[in-house]
């Protein structure tokens, strides 16, 4: 980064000399050793280390046997299959749930101060303290939920204990707890739409869901992405709230990506928990890239 | 007939945000009220007694006062971290948002990468180590500086392309140098971005779990949300001390929450959306 900074000054001299000093190149350094020695380093050291086996003192190369050895373990492909599946499940239900709510709470509600913190609480609390309370509300006999389904005479499910369903339920949280987020940035969007446009939809008489439909929707365009874009990451990456609920169980039924990384480095095999980040680096690209490509790209034909 | 049916609307969001978002909430709250005994059945009854600093002081004392250890190692990540990401983000932001040269696009694309790509843990921890940092407040702080700064600097950026260059200018012809322009003009108009930043921020970092577990082990320098993951597994009947802990714990992010919760929104409508 002081390359950058030194070619700049250079190049801009000496006619605009007096502003290349008021916006000094140096400003860049801080933010950037900081990121350069703890994150690019590490990510691009990763990329050698994952063909290691590695001992943090030694490594010896073995080529892509990390890689092989990652994919011909069935859990691993499970883990796989249930980090991209998560992470659609989370993102959908927040866009979908977090737009309804921030329409709701933008119009004439009443108590829509209280709405509004009350969505916006679990945002606050800790995801390790969120997943203990959701551990204890969805035990299978002792659950309050399934008490309470019992008085109306359903058989609640085993929630986390049931693996075809433990993901999703671990998923069911994940959008309890961050739903919030995702209704105050629509927020941000619905009160950043000019009068104007409804207005002129009123004079052209638009109902209310034609209104929803042709200027809501697509003038909200922006916060979609943000929205997705971020729950969709998160989602992809998650980690916390699957070890605070279910370790990854029952089993392995609800293991991603990032709890075997976490699995692999405990049990000390640090070259095959590195090829683990490299895999979902490599997921994340070909998810989000494209994603964001086309969510940008639909942006700039209004 | 419209305000009716707006009333019944507002009625029935009452009946299901309580249900879905306030039910839990009290759960915690009676849970952390109650006595051991009590707490083990796990309903959502009446506290039969008043335990709660009953509970508190238990909590605290527990393994030598390490949730008191806790909470300073906690504090000091988050405000020391939170500070840094202020500075550095919007030295950054401003800068870039200023000032267009041809590296723009790869600082850019640098950003970028920083919110996707996952952080490469064990190489990571390798790098700490060489450097001294592993283990340590410094390297933790460090850390969360490094990872956060892409979502700081992308707010920050934003919000200063909407601040006019006539204001820098006007400070230099006053002889402003750089950094009395960026810290006695700039930044003091940046306030709306930096509660932003200050609440997500801090609230993410104080939360943090995936990280301190990583790259801050050992007893000593353990962090709230390590405290209570272990915790949990020691105290896996006393289910009192353990909703005790969870309510202790949301108590900062809380107070962050209540001192600015109004300017919450306006913060994300001038970076994330616009961004």
């Amino acid at each position: 980064m002081t390359a950058i900074a030194a070619t700049t000054v250079e190049g801009k001299a000496p006619a605009r000399k007096r502003r290349g000093s008021t916006y000094p190149g140096w400003f860049f350094l801080p933010a950037a050793i900081i990121y350069a020695v703890l994150f690019l380093a590490p990510t691009f050291a990763s990329l050698y280390f994952s063909l290691t086996r590695w001992t943090l003192f030694d490594s010896v190369f073995i080529g892509l046997d990390n890689f092989a050895q990652f994919f011909r373990e069935p859990f691993l492909i499970r883990g796989l299959v249930n980090t991209v599946l998560y992470a659609v499940i989370t993102s959908g239900l927040k866009v979908v749930i977090g737009m309804a709510l921030a329409i709701m709470l933008t119009s004439q509600i009443v108590a829509r101060g209280y709405l509004r913190s009350v969505i916006f609480f679990p945002v606050l609390v800790s995801t390790v303290g969120v997943g203990i309370t959701f551990t204890v509300l969805m035990h299978p006999t002792q659950g309050i939920i399934n008490e309470t389904l019992a008085l109306f005479g359903i058989a609640g499910p085993g929630w986390l204990v049931d693996p075809r369903l433990a993901l999703f339920s671990v998923a069911l949280v994940d959008v309890w707890k961050g739903v919030g987020l995702a209704t105050v940035i629509y927020i941000a969007g619905v009160v950043a739409i000019p009068k104007d446009y409804y207005e002129a939809a009123r004079i052209d008489g638009a109902t209310k869901w034609q209104n929803f439909l042709y200027v809501t929707l697509p003038l909200m365009r922006p916060a979609t992405a943000t929205v997705i874009t971020l729950s969709f990451i998160g989602g992809l990456r998650t980690f916390d709230l699957i070890w605070a609920m279910t370790k990854g169980g029952p089993g392995f039924a609800s293991d991603t990506v990032a709890s075997v990384i976490y699995k692999q480095y405990q049990a000390g095999f640090y070259g095959l928990s590195t090829a683990g980040n490299v895999v979902l680096f490599v997921l994340i690209a070909i998810l989000v890239v494209p994603l964001t490509m086309f969510l940008n790209r639909k942006q700039g034909h209004e | 007939m419209k305000h009716r049916a707006s009333l019944l609307g507002g009625i029935a969001a009452i009946i299901a945000t309580f249900v879905v978002f306030v039910i839990p909430f009290l759960f915690i709250i009676l849970m952390a009220f109650k006595d051991r005994q009590q707490s083990a059945l796990r309903d959502f009854s009446w506290p039969a007694g008043f335990h709660l600093w009953d509970n508190v002081v238990e909590v605290g004392q527990t393994r030598n006062w390490m949730m008191i250890t806790a909470f300073i190692n906690s504090s000091i990540i988050t405000v020391a971290s939170v500070t840094l990401l202020v500075v550095f983000a919007a030295m950054v932001g401003f800068v870039l948002a200023r000032r267009r040269t041809r590296w723009n696009p790869l600082i850019e694309f640098l950003i970028l990468a920083g919110l996707m790509v996952p952080p490469a843990v064990v190489p990571t921890i390798w790098v700490l180590q060489g450097l001294k940092l592993f283990g340590t407040i410094h390297g933790m702080i460090l850390i969360e500086v490094a990872y956060n700064l892409p979502f700081s600097i992308i707010l920050y950026r934003a919000f200063i392309a909407t601040i006019p260059r006539d204001m820098d200018e006007a400070a230099v012809i006053d002889g402003a140098r750089p950094l009395d322009v960026f810290f006695r003009v700039i930044l003091p108009m940046l306030w709306p971005v930096t509660v932003t930043n200050i609440v997500v921020q801090s609230v993410g970092i104080f939360n943090d779990f995936t990280n301190p577990l990583y790259y801050l082990p050992g007893n000593a320098n353990a962090t709230v949300q390590l405290t209570l993951f272990n915790f949990q597994s020691q105290f896996s009947t006393a289910y009192n001390l353990l909703f005790t802990n969870i309510l202790l714990i949301t108590i900062p992010p809380l107070i962050v929450f209540l001192f600015f919760n109004r300017q919450i929104v306006a913060g994300m409508t001038a970076g994330a959306v616009k961004g």
